[in-house]
């Protein structure tokens, strides 16, 4: 098997100097797939990408983007090496408008951004729209286009997305998987933690179910969906 | 070194200061028991002060920067208590008047939030309680206005205020001092009733803002006592309030007690100046001892324990159940009530009140480098903050004036230089406080007698 | 004609004044409401701040008028003004490495550096009354009206006299040039948008890649222009002093606290509420009312709220009902 587009290889460490959250977790996405992590509450989903994110103490395991180890890099700078993060909460630029939260996004690029937020307003048309309004001011689904905008500003080269449907409504959880798919399909790879198990792997290319910390299954959404264990302990039947 | 050894070696040293200011006139040292008992009172006081700072900061995490209101406050009780009631102020109808305007000025102020309460949101409230303030506002003036009229009339040069209920009359009131120590717990008092009307307002909300209200608070003290002559004649002053020990001029006339000073080798005038002092020495003691026990029975007590719970971690306090803003209100008015009695200490110390004199980098920023590099959330550390920062409060002057001339002894004595530095050794104080606060908390944010 | 007169005195004693103390109060307070958004705690040096940029200024403003330096009808001062500016903004700059770097980095506690501004207020305090002690100083010079209230006088016939000081107009027409490039800067720049996103949301604006360091900096040397221009307006149109300046803290306080903490146009809006209470209750109403009222309600006392010792009470009365009834302030501050 080659070497995924990114991978948090093994990764073993939790917070500061707290105890280990992850043991030998292993996540992995390639371009064109949607990787999905699900899980029980408690874990480690949130933890395992901000791992990969940079965000935690490692006591060993690495993260490659593109075969190049990046384990040693800060946030900051593997936003620069093209790593996209669309934390859970407080993703937004609450009084900046639309248009400046996706000028924040694209704040490390010298060149011209328009030709992006071009890009952002065609898959995000109701942000066009709104462009001149306070981020604040918004609905939580269209709070959550303009996060998932600003993040694609930078021109990712792979998205990772914090529960992007937290506390939002049925109806506007299953148009957000759309715009995501939409993104998906330009070629992004995107890793997501989701708390909407099912519907979550239901788009998925690739699924991880992690229990404690650790990989208890892995395989592509179908593959997860049909197997009778990860039904029974956590899809509820 | 372990705690254990280090708070007594450290009160060592500081007892040693004293101590050498007392007897040797060597480097900045005056060598005059006088002048060593002199800065020991005050700093007695200051370490009152900083009790009941570091009860609202080390216990309870509040920053209060209005310590110079309650202190003034305290000194108010003091003039309050000690001073015979000014004749004609009662008879002639102006202190009653003045009370009765109070009384309705708070009134006034009852009815308006009652109406908030009672009454359904709606124009109906909003004008209601707009008429009532403003009718009470009116109301309030007129009948006070008058009192104040009638009251700074009489003999302004002297009295133009109502006095205090000193039961010995405007003749006789000297020989009723004791009557002061009752002025002690008032002034904690009235500063406690101050620290709850800010702490109702500010505490709940973020820490800034309680800081920015009692800023306020303390400034607007100061300048009622400026400003209402009636009350303690304002910036006329009042001098020679009774106090609760002998006067030295008593002393000097008794034979027994000459007698006395001349065994320990002492005449007469220094003898009593500093019987005197050692008489308030011995007061002053007392009461930090008292309240030192106090606070230490309630930092020990399963009460201290939740303060410093809600102190680290007022989320889970909360959501242990813990009225957060009730508890903090709580230690609130008592830290400033504490400050309060300190300050009607200090009056009573200086026989005077003296608005003026109230200055916040005195009175509050003093206190608080204090309690800091003494140790916040320690008592004892806050006690020897108290005595060595006030020794070096007032030993900075001389220091400065000291350095200065090591610093500039190869200058000539017109030296632009020479002149410019020995002119402003005085603001050296300020800037030593600043810098040693800096120091303490970026390199020993515990201070020098840590929390246990 | 009584209605014009009484007008004239409202506008000579109350308005004018009023909307000068305003724009100085204003420009202080958005001083503090930047600190608080970028660095998020209430900096208790600002007053000392300001005295210092003013004494920078003045010093400079003497050499340059014993110099014969002089800038027209206008005061001198305006020329040292920006030197005054580079000092504050060096010494703030200064300040941040040497003292709140420190606790930045190590996300201390509002409060802790609320202390610290403390300990810094002394220092300045210090430096202030060392370089040019504790006295009043009068360094404003140029033409000291625009309208002198005789000239108005003759012109317009009426009893009453209008007089315009310069340093009022200065005052604000300075502040709204001030204001204008401060909004201009912060909405319309790639370094005022970091800024605001920074004081919106600090880890979002890091993962943008925005610096920090950079963020801060810049706000320090924006607040020694605004602290510095507030200062020295103050002093031109009054006097200057230190410990005023240090007393003006609390007004200062108030307006960015009633126009919500964090917010700048609170701020501005904050500076006119509690300059023009401060103002209105302060004065003697009775020459107003006296041309407005008939006869025979013509009032015996001086109408006046509160004698104007009392001007502290009415910052703080303002900042005591914001508190209890609208804690983040008429425009929405940043959290309580």
């Amino acid at each position: 098997m080659s070497e995924p587009f990114l991978i948090g290889d093994m990764m073993t460490g939790g917070y500061g100097r707290g105890p280990d959250i992850l043991h030998e977790c292993t996540i992995s996405v390639n371009p064109g797939e949607i990787a999905v992590i699900v899980g029980p509450n408690g874990a480690g989903k949130s933890t395992a990408m901000k791992a990969i994110f940079g965000m935690l103490n490692f006591r060993s395991g690495t993260v490659r983007l593109a075969g190049e180890d990046i384990t040693a890099l800060s946030p900051q700078d593997r936003v620069i090496k093209g790593m996209g993060f669309v934390p859970q909460v407080r993703n937004i630029f609450p009084s900046m408008t639309v248009e400046e939260n996706l000028e924040m996004g694209a704040f490390i690029r010298k060149d011209d951004i328009r030709e992006t937020m071009e890009q952002v307003y065609h898959l995000f048309p109701i942000l066009k729209d709104k462009r001149r309004q306070a981020a604040g001011e918004l609905s939580g689904g269209q709070r959550q286009q303009v996060a998932v905008g600003r993040a694609l500003m930078t021109k990712p080269k792979v998205l990772m997305l914090d529960e992007p449907t937290a506390g939002v409504s049925p109806i506007v959880m299953d148009e957000l998987f759309d715009r995501i798919i939409e993104v998906s399909r330009t070629g992004i790879p995107i890793l997501m933690v989701e708390q909407n198990a099912r519907q979550a792997l239901e788009i998925a290319d690739r699924g991880y179910v992690l229990v404690q910390g650790r990989n208890a299954h892995t395989g592509t959404g179908k593959e997860l969906l049909n197997d009778a264990e990860v039904r029974r302990s956590f899809l509820g039947g | 070194m372990s705690q254990s050894m280090r708070t007594p070696l450290l009160f060592a040293f500081v007892a040693v200061l004293f101590i050498l200011e007392g007897t040797t006139s060597a480097w900045i040292f005056s060598g005059s028991w006088n002048t060593a008992l002199g800065i020991l009172n005050m700093a007695l006081i200051s370490a009152i002060m900083a009790l009941g700072v570091n009860l609202q900061w080390g216990y309870a995490g509040l920053f209060n920067v209005g310590i110079m209101g309650f202190v003034a406050l305290g000194g108010l009780a003091t003039v309050l208590v000690s001073l015979p009631p000014t004749p004609g102020a009662w008879t002639a109808g102006g202190a009653p008047r003045i009370l009765l305007a109070l009384v309705l000025g708070a009134a006034t102020v009852i009815a308006s939030v009652l109406v908030q309460s009672r009454l359904p949101k709606g124009r109906a409230r909003e004008l209601s309680t707009l008429a009532i303030l403003v009718g009470g506002f009116f109301l309030y003036r007129w009948v006070f206005d008058g009192g104040v009229g009638v009251v700074e009339a009489i003999k302004p040069a002297n009295f133009g205020n109502i006095g205090g209920i000193n039961p010995g009359g405007v003749d006789g009131f000297r020989d009723w001092g004791i009557i002061t120590l009752l002025a002690w717990p008032l002034g904690g008092v009235l500063a406690a009733g101050a620290a709850w009307v800010i702490g109702k307002t500010a505490l709940g909300l973020r820490s800034d803002y309680l800081a920015i209200a009692t800023l306020g608070i303390a400034e607007i003290i100061i300048s009622v006592l400026k400003n209402e002559d009636w009350l303690a004649r304002g910036v006329k002053n009042v001098i020679g309030l009774p106090r609760p020990v002998p006067y030295e001029v008593d002393l000097q006339n008794s034979a027994s007690f000459v007698e006395r000073a001349a065994s320990f080798g002492l005449d007469a005038t220094t003898g009593s100046t500093i019987y005197v002092k050692l008489a308030y020495m011995v007061l002053f003691t007392l009461v930090l001892l008292a309240l030192l026990w106090l606070a230490e029975r309630a930092l020990k007590s399963p009460w201290g324990r939740m303060m410093r719970a809600i102190r680290d971690n007022e989320i889970a306090a909360e959501a242990m159940g813990k009225d957060v803003t009730a508890r903090h209100l709580q230690i609130f008015i008592l830290g400033s009530a504490i400050c309060g009695i300190a300050g009607a200490m200090m009056t009573t110390l200086d026989s005077q009140l003296t608005p003026g004199a109230y200055q916040p980098l005195r009175f509050t920023f003093l206190i608080w480098v204090m309690v800091i590099i003494g140790g916040s959330g320690n008592n004892f550390g806050s006690i020897l903050g108290a005595f060595l920062i006030w020794w070096l409060w007032v030993q900075v002057e001389p220091l400065g004036l000291w350095l200065t001339q090591i610093l500039t002894s190869g200058l000539a004595d017109d030296n632009w230089f020479r002149v410019a530095m020995q002119d402003s050794a005085a603001h050296m104080r300020l800037f030593t406080m600043g810098l040693a606060l800096l120091l303490v908390l970026r390199f020993s944010p515990r201070g020098l007698i840590p929390e246990k | 004609m009584d209605f014009l007169n009484g007008l004239v005195v409202l506008a000579n004693f109350v308005l004018i004044p009023a909307t000068s103390y305003g724009a100085q109060l204003a420009l202080g307070a958005l001083g503090v409401t930047l600190i608080y958004g970028i660095l998020r705690f209430s900096n208790f040096a600002h007053g000392d701040t300001m005295a210092f940029g003013t004494t920078i200024t003045i010093l400079l403003t003497w050499s340059f008028q014993s110099m014969g330096i002089s800038f027209g009808p206008l005061p001198t001062a305006l020329l040292a003004l920006p030197f005054g500016i580079l000092a504050t903004g060096l010494l703030l700059v200064g300040t941040d490495r040497a003292v709140y770097r420190f606790y930045r980095r190590k996300k201390a506690a509002p409060v802790i550096l609320v202390i610290v501004s403390v300990g810094v207020m002394f220092i300045m305090n210090g430096i202030v009354r060392f370089i040019i002690g504790v006295g009043d100083q009068n360094f404003a010079d140029g033409e000291r009206f625009i309208i002198s209230a005789r000239d108005f006088k003759e012109m317009t016939g009426l009893a009453e006299g209008f007089a315009l000081r310069t340093t009022q107009v200065l005052t604000i027409v300075v502040a709204v040039i001030v204001v204008a490039v401060l909004f201009w800067f912060l909405n319309k720049t790639r370094t005022g948008k970091s800024m605001r996103a920074f004081s919106d949301n600090e880890d979002l604006a890091l993962l943008s890649g925005i610096n920090p360091e950079r963020v801060v900096m810049v706000t320090w040397f924006i607040v020694a222009g605004l602290a510095t221009v507030a200062g020295v307006l103050y002093g031109l149109d009054k006097s200057f002093k230190p410990f005023t300046y240090f007393q003006l803290l609390l007004p200062i306080f108030a307006s960015a606290v009633v126009g919500g903490l964090g917010n700048p146009l609170g701020a501005i809006a904050g500076g006119f509420v509690v300059a023009f209470s401060e103002v209105t209750v302060t004065y003697a109403w009775k020459k107003v009312l006296t041309y407005w009222l008939p006869d025979s309600l013509a009032p015996d006392g001086l109408v006046q709220l509160m004698s104007t010792d009392y001007k502290f009470a009415v910052s703080f009365a303002i900042l005591i009902i914001v508190l209890l009834f609208k804690p983040t302030g008429l425009f929405k501050g940043q959290s309580v």
